[in-house]
C-alpha cells in the first residue's frame, strides 16, 4: 500500500515535534527512517499508527485521504506498528496473545481457528514459536516474531518497526530482515525506524533522514555513509580512543559461583574483576548475562559459591549491603527500576544524598542539582521531572547519580536507544570512573560497543560462560560467533555445564 | 505549573462541586422534598448556633487524625483501608487501659494519658498487621485491610457482650460508662475538648512538615511512586512501607481514643463511627495536599452534623451528607481524569 504523509505538525508544549514533514513511500518498500533521539521519528510514526493526532497535515493512503483516530483504527487501515518495547501480555499464552485484537465474532473464542492460521503463518515466515508456550518465558526476539505474526493475520499492510533490532540477537536478526524482505516482495509496505546505519544500508530500499522534527533529506542506495551521519547530526563523530586503567587490585572475587533461574542454570564461575578495569558482558538476550549480573550486586542469590567485594564475603547479603561496599548496579529499564517518575532531578539528588538530616535542605538541593547537571551536562533544570528528560538525559542524570567513589559499577544496556553523540558522552564519563579506580561490567547486544570499551569480554552462550577474552585480540566476527554458539570447543569441557 | 493549569485545576474543582450540588438537587426533588430548604437546614444544622458550630468541630478532629495519617499512607502508594479496624482498636485499647486505671491511685489525668498512648498503641499494631500482610504476605492492602476491619468490629460486639458486658445485661448502647474524672475535659456547657482539638490540628500540622519538608517524607514518595527504582537508589523500601502504615495506624488511633475519652465516655459497638471511610474520601478528595485536609475535613464534618436536622424538619434521611459527600468525590476524580486527558492534549 502507498503511503503518504502530507505537511505533518505535531506540538508538545513548546517542542515542534514534527514540522512540516512531508514523504512519500511506495508500496512494496522498505523504507529506513534515521535520526538521533529526539529527532521525531517516534512522533511521526504514532501519528500514522493512531497514537498520536497530529495538529495538522493529511495523510493518504493508496491516494485516498484517511483520518486514523486509534491504533485500532490504523489497523482497520491497514497499518500495524512494532514497538521497541513489546507490547503484549506476559502471564498470557502465545495464542491467546494472537487472539487478541481480532474482531470479536460472537463470545467464545475462535481458538482453533486461530491455531490454524497461527501455525499457518509461523510456517509461512519460518517462525518456530509454540503456541501454548506463556510470553514471559519469550526472548524479546520471540515476542517481536509473535507480534509481526499478529499483526500480519489482522490484515496489515503497512508494517511499522521501531528500533527492532534493540535486544534480539544477530540470528533473530537475520531471520527479521529475511521477513521484512518477503513482506516486501508481497506489496506490503515496511517502514524501519532506526538510528543503526549499518542496519538501515543493509535493509533498505530508501532512507529518509528526521532532525530536530524536520525532514532532511532522503537517499538511494548506494548510501553514503558520511552523508548519512552529517544529516542525522549535523556534523562528523569521532569516538574516543581506547583507554585502559586496569591494576591488579581486586574489587571483585566470584569462587564457584553458581546461578539458576527458571531458564538455566550457570556452574561454578570464578572471576577476579580488578580496579580500574572494564568487563563486557556479550550474549543473545536470555543466555545468562543478566542473572550474572545482577548476582554480582546481591540482586540474585547465588545456590552454591561466593561472591567478595573487596575483602568482604557478601554472598547472600541485599543489594543495600553491596552498595555500602560501594557496589551500584543500574538498570536498563531507566524510568521502571532507575529514576522515579514524579519526582524532580533535585528531589533525586536529594534522595541519594549523604548528607541526609531530618529536615531536607532545598538551597541545598539546588546547588547540589545545578552542580551535577552542569556536570554531567543534563539537558534538564533542577525541578523538571525525570520523566520530562530525553532517553540519554535520563541515563546521564542516572550516572550523576551514582555515588563518588565507587568500587565496582553494573550496567545494563548503559546506551541502550542512545544516540552515536551521546553513547560517546556517556562512556567518557564511565572511563573517568574508570581512571579513579572504578571496576566496570557492562551488558550490551551492541558488539561493537563491547570490543571498543571493554578491556575484557566475558561471552554467554545459554548458560555457559566464556573465560574472560582480551578484548585487543577479538574481532567482531569471532565474537558474533561465539555469542551464536560457536568455537567453543577452544575454551574446553570444564565450563560446560 | 503554570498559571493557565492552575486555572483550569481550580475551575474543574469548582465545576465538580457544582456538578455534586446539582446531583444532589436531583435526587432531592426525585424524593419530593424542597431543595433549598434542605440546604438551609444543613446550614443551619451545622452553623446556626455557636453550640453546633462546636459540635462541627467535635466530628472535625477525628475525620483531621484519620485523613492526615491516611495522606502518610497514600504518599507510599498504599492505601490503608484498615483504618476504620484502626480506630476501633484505638477506642478498645483505651477502653481497656481505663478499665485498668479507674480504679487506681494514680491522677486521673495520667491515667488519660496513659489510655491515650494505649489507643495510638492499639491502632499501630492493627495497622502493622495490615501492613505485614501486605509486605511479607504479599497480601493485598485492600483484602487485608477489610478483613482486618471485620476482625475488629467483631472484637468490639464480643467485648461489648462478653468480657466487659454491663452489670446484668450486655446491651448495644455499650460498655458501662467510665466516672466523670475520667472523661477529656470540655468546655463549659459544650461537647468540644480542647484537649482534643489541639492535638488534633498539631498532627495535622506535623504530618504537612513531615511529607513536604523531611527526608522521611521524600524518601516515603520516592517509594510510592517507584518501589523498584527507590530500593535501587538505596531507600529501605519496606521499613518505609511500615513505618507509614504505623504512623498511619497511630494516628487512626488517637482518632479512636478521642471517640472514647472525649465522646462517648464508653465503648460502644460502632465506635468509629465511619470516620474511617469518610478520611479516605477526604484523602483521596485532597489529592496529596496536606494542607487542604482541614477545610475539606471540616466540609465534609458540617456536611455530618447539618443533616442530623433533615429527618427532624423534612422528614428525610439524614444520609444525604453521604450522599453529597460520595458525589463530590466521584465527580472531582471525574474530572480530574477529564484534566489529565485535554493536558495530554
Amino acid at each position: 500500500m502507498k503511503v503518504e504523509l502530507r505537511h505533518i505538525h505535531k506540538h508538545f508544549g513548546p517542542v515542534h515535534a514534527n514540522n512540516d514533514i512531508t514523504l512519500s513511500i511506495p508500496a512494496g518498500t522498505i523504507q529506513g527512517l534515521l535520526g538521533e533521539n529526539g529527532a521525531g521519528k517516534s512522533t511521526l510514526m504514532k501519528i500514522l499508527s493512531g497514537f498520536l493526532r497530529a495538529d495538522s497535515g493529511e495523510i493518504l493512503l493508496d491516494d485516498r485521504r484517511v483520518i486514523i483516530r486509534s491504533p485500532a483504527d490504523a489497523i482497520r487501515h491497514g497499518i500495524g506498528m512494532l514497538h521497541q518495547d513489546p507490547l503484549d501480555f506476559p502471564p498470557l499464552r502465545v495464542i491467546d496473545n494472537f487472539l487478541l485484537g481480532q474482531q470479536a465474532k460472537g463470545i467464545f473464542l475462535q481458538r482453533n481457528q486461530a491455531l490454524e492460521a497461527f501455525q499457518r503463518l509461523a510456517q509461512q515466515y519460518d517462525f518456530s514459536l509454540d503456541p501454548f508456550a506463556y510470553v514471559e518465558n519469550l526472548t524479546v526476539g520471540e515476542r517481536q516474531q509473535l507480534e509481526i505474526l499478529r499483526l500480519l493475520w489482522l490484515g496489515v499492510r503497512v508494517l511499522i518497526l521501531d528500533e527492532p533490532t534493540t535486544g534480539i540477537s544477530a540470528a533473530q536478526k537475520q531471520k527479521l530482515f529475511a521477513t521484512l524482505r518477503r513482506l516486501a516482495e508481497e506489496g506490503r509496505t515496511v517502514i524501519f525506524v532506526s538510528h543503526k546505519l549499518e542496519e538501515v544500508e543493509e535493509l533498505c530500499h530508501r532512507v529518509a533522514v528526521l532532525r530536530a522534527g524536520r525532514l532532511v533529506g532522503e537517499m538511494h542506495p548506494p548510501y553514503d555513509t558520511r552523508k548519512l551521519v552529517e544529516m542525522m547530526f549535523g556534523r562528523e563523530i569521532q569516538a574516543a580512543p581506547r583507554a585502559s586503567f586496569a591494576a591488579s587490585i581486586p574489587v571483585l572475587r566470584l569462587q564457584q559461583m553458581t546461578l539458576e533461574d527458571v531458564r538455566l542454570r550457570m556452574t561454578a564461575v570464578d572471576l577476579d574483576v580488578h580496579a580500574g578495569e572494564t568487563i563486557g558482558l556479550a550474549g543473545m538476550e536470555g543466555s545468562g548475562q543478566d542473572l550474572f549480573l545482577r548476582a554480582c550486586a546481591g540482586l540474585v542469590r547465588p545456590v552454591a559459591g561466593r561472591v567478595l567485594v573487596g575483602e568482604q564475603d557478601l554472598t547472600g547479603k541485599a543489594y543495600h549491603a553491596y552498595k555500602r561496599a560501594g557496589v551500584e548496579f543500574l538498570p536498563a529499564a531507566r524510568l521502571e527500576e532507575g529514576l522515579v517518575p514524579g519526582l524532580t532531578l533535585s528531589e533525586h539528588f536529594l534522595l541519594v544524598s549523604e548528607r541526609q538530616g531530618f529536615f531536607l535542605q532545598r538551597a541545598y538541593a539546588q546547588r547540589l542539582a545545578e552542580e551535577q547537571i552542569a556536570l554531567y551536562n543534563i539537558k534538564g533544570r533542577p525541578h523538571s521531572p525525570v520523566e520530562s528528560l530525553s532517553g540519554g538525559n535520563q541515563q546521564r542524570a542516572l550516572l550523576a547519580l551514582l555515588r563518588q567513589p565507587l568500587s565496582l559499577l553494573l550496567l545494563e544496556h548503559p546506551t541502550r536507544g542512545l544516540d552515536v553523540e551521546s553513547s560517546i558522552y556517556i562512556w567518557s564519563l564511565l572511563k573517568e570512573r574508570c581512571r579513579q579506580g572504578t571496576a566496570i561490567l557492562f551488558i550490551s547486544s551492541d558488539l561493537e560497543e563491547i570490543l571498543q570499551y571493554s578491556d575484557r569480554v566475558l561471552v554467554f552462550f545459554s548458560g555457559k560462560v566464556s573465560p574472560p577474552l582480551e578484548a585487543s585480540a577479538l574481532s567482531v566476527e569471532e565474537l558474533g560467533g561465539l555469542i551464536g554458539g560457536k568455537g567453543w570447543e577452544k575454551f574446553g569441557v570444564q565450563r560446560e555445564s | 505549573m503554570k498559571r493557565e493549569q492552575i486555572g483550569l485545576s481550580l475551575g474543574l474543582r469548582l465545576l465538580a462541586i457544582l456538578l455534586a450540588l446539582l446531583f444532589t438537587v436531583m435526587v432531592l426533588l426525585l424524593s419530593g422534598a424542597p431543595p433549598l430548604e434542605a440546604f438551609r437546614q444543613i446550614v443551619l444544622g451545622a452553623f446556626g448556633s455557636y453550640k453546633r458550630f462546636t459540635d462541627v468541630l467535635v466530628s472535625w478532629v477525628p475525620l483531621l487524625l484519620v485523613s492526615s495519617g491516611l495522606l502518610i499512607t497514600f504518599t507510599a502508594g498504599v492505601g490503608d483501608i484498615g483504618i476504620e479496624g484502626q480506630i476501633t482498636l484505638g477506642a478498645i485499647a483505651t477502653t481497656w487501659a481505663l478499665r485498668l486505671l479507674q480504679d487506681s491511685t494514680l491522677p486521673p489525668a495520667l491515667s488519660l494519658l496513659l489510655a491515650t498512648l494505649a489507643g495510638m498503641l492499639g491502632g499501630a499494631i492493627w495497622a502493622l498487621l495490615a501492613g505485614a500482610l501486605k509486605t511479607f504476605g504479599g497480601v493485598n492492602e485492600i483484602f487485608g485491610g477489610l478483613g482486618l476491619n471485620f476482625v475488629a468490629t467483631a472484637l468490639t460486639l464480643w467485648l461489648i457482650f462478653g468480657p466487659w458486658k454491663r452489670p446484668g445485661i450486655g446491651s448495644m448502647s455499650g460498655t458501662e460508662p467510665f466516672p466523670q474524672a475520667l472523661w477529656l475535659p470540655v468546655l463549659p456547657g459544650l461537647r468540644l475538648s480542647l484537649w482534643a482539638l489541639v492535638p488534633g490540628l498539631l498532627a495535622w500540622g506535623m504530618v504537612f512538615l513531615l511529607l513536604s519538608n523531611t527526608y522521611f517524607g521524600l524518601r516515603l514518595k520516592a517509594v510510592g511512586k517507584n518501589l523498584r527504582a527507590a530500593y535501587l537508589l538505596g531507600v529501605p523500601t519496606w521499613q518505609h512501607m511500615m513505618l507509614a502504615f504505623l504512623l498511619c495506624g497511630a494516628l487512626g488511633g488517637l482518632a479512636g481514643s478521642f471517640q472514647v475519652t472525649a465522646v462517648y465516655h464508653r465503648l460502644i459497638p460502632a465506635i468509629s463511627s465511619g470516620y474511617g471511610y469518610l478520611g479516605l474520601l477526604v484523602a483521596m478528595l485532597v489529592n496529596f495536599q496536606t494542607l487542604w485536609v482541614a477545610p475539606v475535613a471540616f466540609f465534609f464534618a458540617a456536611l455530618n452534623l447539618g443533616s442530623i436536622q433533615l429527618p427532624i424538619v423534612l422528614k428525610l434521611d439524614s444520609s444525604l451528607s453521604g450522599v453529597i459527600q460520595g458525589v463530590l468525590v466521584l465527580f472531582v476524580l471525574l474530572l480530574d481524569g477529564v484534566r489529565r486527558r485535554m493536558e495530554r492534549g
